[in-house]
């Protein structure tokens, strides 16, 4: 056994508004780059739909993710070794731009610059590829909520498999239709295809965390990853020539932040948290025979924090304490693994992604309010969930390679949760049966509505900080505290302020927080030397040395220097002068 | 002058070829990259790209056993000198043909397509321009041996030799002299395609991932010691513009 961590994400869906928030900001994070215009390491697609890029799921034309050979053995579906090698010079099967959408701006210049006229200018779509007018046929959300759906639905490779096997034809009628959202990142599998495909080895998994990177300055341009991943979240910088993909915001969650896209989640449905998994068993887990044991296979890989011999394993591979403990606290585990309510997205391509889905209650819980049922109750929802098929086929088409059974069990432990505590909000006695029904204690049914339902910050993210022996090393320069001028140092030095090397920012903070947190008044300015530190500044009054002092001289006279900088104000300070002494930010 | 073309350049041409791959490894890796034009383009390229570089891999190899190989030693084996011309010609015409053909492809399709022209520096196109008339070059010395035909100029008692001798140091700048002025020409213009090629996109081929063949398919890589470590910024190859396009910053 060999265990390993690895952060997890899990996604409620039945909580996604598809508002775009997590695309956007992690987009202005990630990638608001030349070269990364197409590329949304986070995006989030309205399903039934074709997806980004479209039609990313059908593998028989894209090839993404493994395969069994004829020994039964794990093979990429994009072809052996000899055979990537062969294909280097022009990737057989490799999305365009066109698959994704060609990037545009707006040309808002005209808008100003334009001279009198008797038409009303018009800012022009630009494309950011050629840099000229362009006609805008289809972007990152086309269709996004259904948009298009009756001429275009029929598109999705899923709803096309569905049609194919099912007598009910998906219907996208406004009655009958239903939908929601898929946000999807980068799934950091235990058994990534795009790293399989990589011709240089520059996509590597991280050992501490499992996070999945590509090493910008190994990876060649070969793009042979783009075609591996059946997810299509690896992209080609086009400006550099190098693969990029998701990176789980690892500088964030080395220091214990949450994801950019988590942060910032509106519906606040994301979940982090660690996973133990035994590293050797993956790829034996990834090879079984039958596509619905797959699901079964990954959570076999999964380990028990709480057992005393993974723990025992795990410390003796060198996984720190927090992190075990961390492991325990994980919501990821608690909802994948005890709850067994999260679904991995696609187990099929035989990747073990490792962002799970709680599957969306909310396709059945719509078309019965239309109805006009009621869609709390749980009989009606029990009911309902065999009766309404569709969606429970295309949702197993999504999460557990078409096996329906497995969908209905986590949907009516969703809809056992509902109809039990709505209960107990009403005062009513709790329903114990409802829990059992599903084979939950009712304790455990109201601790997973505490984790789903309420979802503390701390709950939704545990996530352990890089390795506590190392943080010291995250400080500038090493620890600071040794620092000349560090804590307990903190005074001038001989030979004057600016003499020495510069005191660090970590310093400075320390010292601005503590003061601010122990003085009674905004902020005192003893120990800053009448340096602001803007980062620190609470916006209450204005601290000593926030603007330069003002002098008792004659106004015009105080002004002038000041006037060769910015404005001046009503008192005759110059504001955000530049000057060395007031220039707060170190 | 022989002494020149013959005798200094190569080593010049060397020096500038190792030393500039080995600096632009050391201090350009980001930069190290094919800058694949696939994602613009795929139909000609999937035509025309797999004809180059195959053609170029056969091309290397005919040159491999025309300079490398004694004529000494082919003549042993019972290879006489009429089976190996029509081979070389054969098979390095073939070759050469298709070598040529693919990189016509290729410029034509980055000339026509708009959003690879827009991707094209002026690197590329000093790199197209050299490589294209090394190749042109290349197939000239072979044809007009053709034209020729049996008094054609047997490169084996001239240009090979020569380039055997600059390995063990001693140029036999005479025996290359004496060859015509096609092969000078050819010769010339290949070692300042070598000479130009460490500064060029064509490093990609220092970096043929022969080892894929053998690297197990999961890698696994311990973090960088220091977590969030602020890397100092590298100067890339070609600088990354971080505007939307820089064609505004004209």
């Amino acid at each position: 056994m060999r265990v390993m961590a690895q952060m997890g994400m899990v996604m409620n869906l039945d909580k996604c508004i598809g508002c775009h928030t997590c695309s956007v900001t992690c987009k202005q994070a990630w990638t608001n780059r030349a070269g990364t215009e197409y590329v949304w390491f986070n995006n989030v697609e309205t399903r039934p739909g074709q997806g980004y890029p479209r039609r990313y799921e059908d593998q028989e034309k894209w090839r993404g993710g493994w395969k069994l050979n004829k020994k039964g053995r794990l093979a990429l579906k994009s072809g052996g070794r000899v055979a990537k090698l062969l294909g280097l010079f022009a990737s057989p099967v490799q999305p365009e731009l066109k698959d994704y959408y060609e990037p545009w701006t707006y040309d808002y210049k005209t808008l100003i610059d334009a001279p009198l006229g008797d038409d009303f200018p018009v800012a022009r779509p630009k494309s950011l590829i050629t840099g000229k007018d362009t006609k805008i046929t289809w972007s990152a959300n086309w269709d996004d909520d259904l948009g298009g759906a009756p001429e275009m639905g029929h598109l999705d490779p899923i709803v096309e498999k569905v049609r194919r096997e099912s007598e009910d034809k998906i219907k996208f009628a406004f009655e009958q239709t239903f939908m929601f959202y898929l946000p999807r990142i980068c799934e950091h599998c235990l058994n990534p295809s795009c790293m399989a495909s990589c011709p240089s080895g520059a996509i590597y998994k991280r050992v501490e965390d499992g996070i999945v990177l590509v090493d910008q300055d190994k990876c060649r341009g070969w793009r042979q990853c783009i075609t591996g991943c059946p997810y299509k979240k690896i992209y080609f910088n086009h400006k550099t020539g190098k693969a990029e993909k998701c990176t789980f915001c690892y500088p964030r969650v080395e220091i214990g932040l949450p994801t950019v896209c988590s942060e910032t989640c509106v519906g606040r449905l994301r979940y982090l948290g660690l996973f133990l998994y035994d590293a050797d068993r993956v790829t034996d887990a990834a090879a079984v025979t039958d596509e619905k044991d797959l699901y079964e296979s990954q959570m076999d890989v999964l380990l028990d924090p709480f057992d005393p011999a993974v723990a025992a394993a795990a410390s003796a591979q060198g996984i720190p304490d927090d992190w075990i403990d961390a492991a325990r606290r994980s919501p990821v585990y608690a909802l994948a693994k005890v709850y067994k309510v999260a679904l991995p997205l696609h187990p099929e391509y035989r990747t073990m992604p490792m962002v799970w889905y709680v599957p969306p209650l909310s396709p059945i819980v719509d078309l019965l309010s239309d109805q006009g049922h009621d869609a709390e109750d749980s009989g009606t929802l029990f009911g309902a969930i065999d009766a309404l098929r569709i969606p429970v086929e295309y949702l197993a088409e999504l999460f557990t390679a078409g096996d329906t059974d497995r969908i209905t069990a986590v949907l009516r432990k969703l809809a056992a949760m509902r109809a039990y505590m709505r209960g107990i909000t009403l005062g009513q006695e709790a329903d114990v049966d409802i829990p059992a029904s599903v084979g939950m204690s009712p304790e455990s049914m109201y601790e997973m509505y505490r984790l789903m339902a309420i979802a503390k910050y701390e709950e939704r993210y545990v996530i352990p900080k890089a390795h506590v022996e190392q943080a010291h090393d995250l400080e500038e320069m090493g620890c600071s505290v040794d620092f000349e001028g560090g804590p307990g140092m903190y005074e001038d030095s001989p030979f004057g302020e600016a003499s020495g090397r510069p005191t660090p920012v970590a310093v400075e903070n320390f010292y601005a927080l503590k003061d601010r947190q122990t003085s009674d008044t905004a902020s005192g300015a003893a120990t800053l030397r009448n340096r602001v530190n803007l980062l620190n500044w609470d916006g209450n009054g204005a601290p000593a040395g926030l603007f330069p002092e003002t002098r008792d001289v004659p106004r015009a006279a105080a002004a002038s220097p000041a006037d060769l900088h910015g404005p001046v104000s009503d008192s005759g300070t110059g504001a955000g002068t530049g000057d060395g002494d007031s220039a707060g930010t170190p | 002058m022989d002494l020149l073309l013959w005798g200094v350049l190569p080593y010049v041409m060397v020096a500038i070829l190792i030393g500039g791959s080995i600096w632009r490894y050391r201090y350009d890796q980001f930069g190290w990259t094919t800058r694949s034009s696939q994602l613009y383009e795929s139909r000609l390229l999937r035509i025309g790209s797999p004809i180059f570089h195959f053609g170029l891999l056969a091309v290397i190899a005919g040159h491999f056993f025309g300079l490398v190989i004694p004529m000494a030693w082919t003549l042993a084996v019972g290879m006489s000198q009429d089976f190996y011309h029509l081979n070389a010609l054969l098979v390095g015409g073939v070759a050469g043909v298709g070598t040529l053909g693919g990189i016509l492809i290729l410029i034509y399709r980055r000339r026509k397509t708009g959003p690879v022209f827009m991707a094209t520096t002026r690197n590329d196109k000093v790199m197209y321009v050299v490589l294209t008339a090394a190749i042109v070059l290349g197939l000239w010395t072979t044809l007009a041996s053709v034209f020729e035909g049996e008094h054609g100029h047997n490169y084996r008692e001239t240009v090979a030799p020569w380039f055997r001798s600059l390995f063990i140091l001693q140029p036999d700048i005479t025996a290359m002299a004496a060859a015509p002025f096609s092969f000078h020409i050819h010769t010339l213009v290949g070692m300042l395609l070598f000479s130009i090629w460490p500064f060029t996109r064509l490093v990609h081929a220092f970096t043929a991932p022969l080892h894929y063949l053998f690297r197990p398919y999961i890698v696994y890589r311990t973090r960088d010691k220091v977590p969030g470590a602020v890397r100092p910024i590298r100067r890339g190859w070609a600088p990354i513009g971080t505007e939307d396009r820089t064609r505004d910053k004209k």
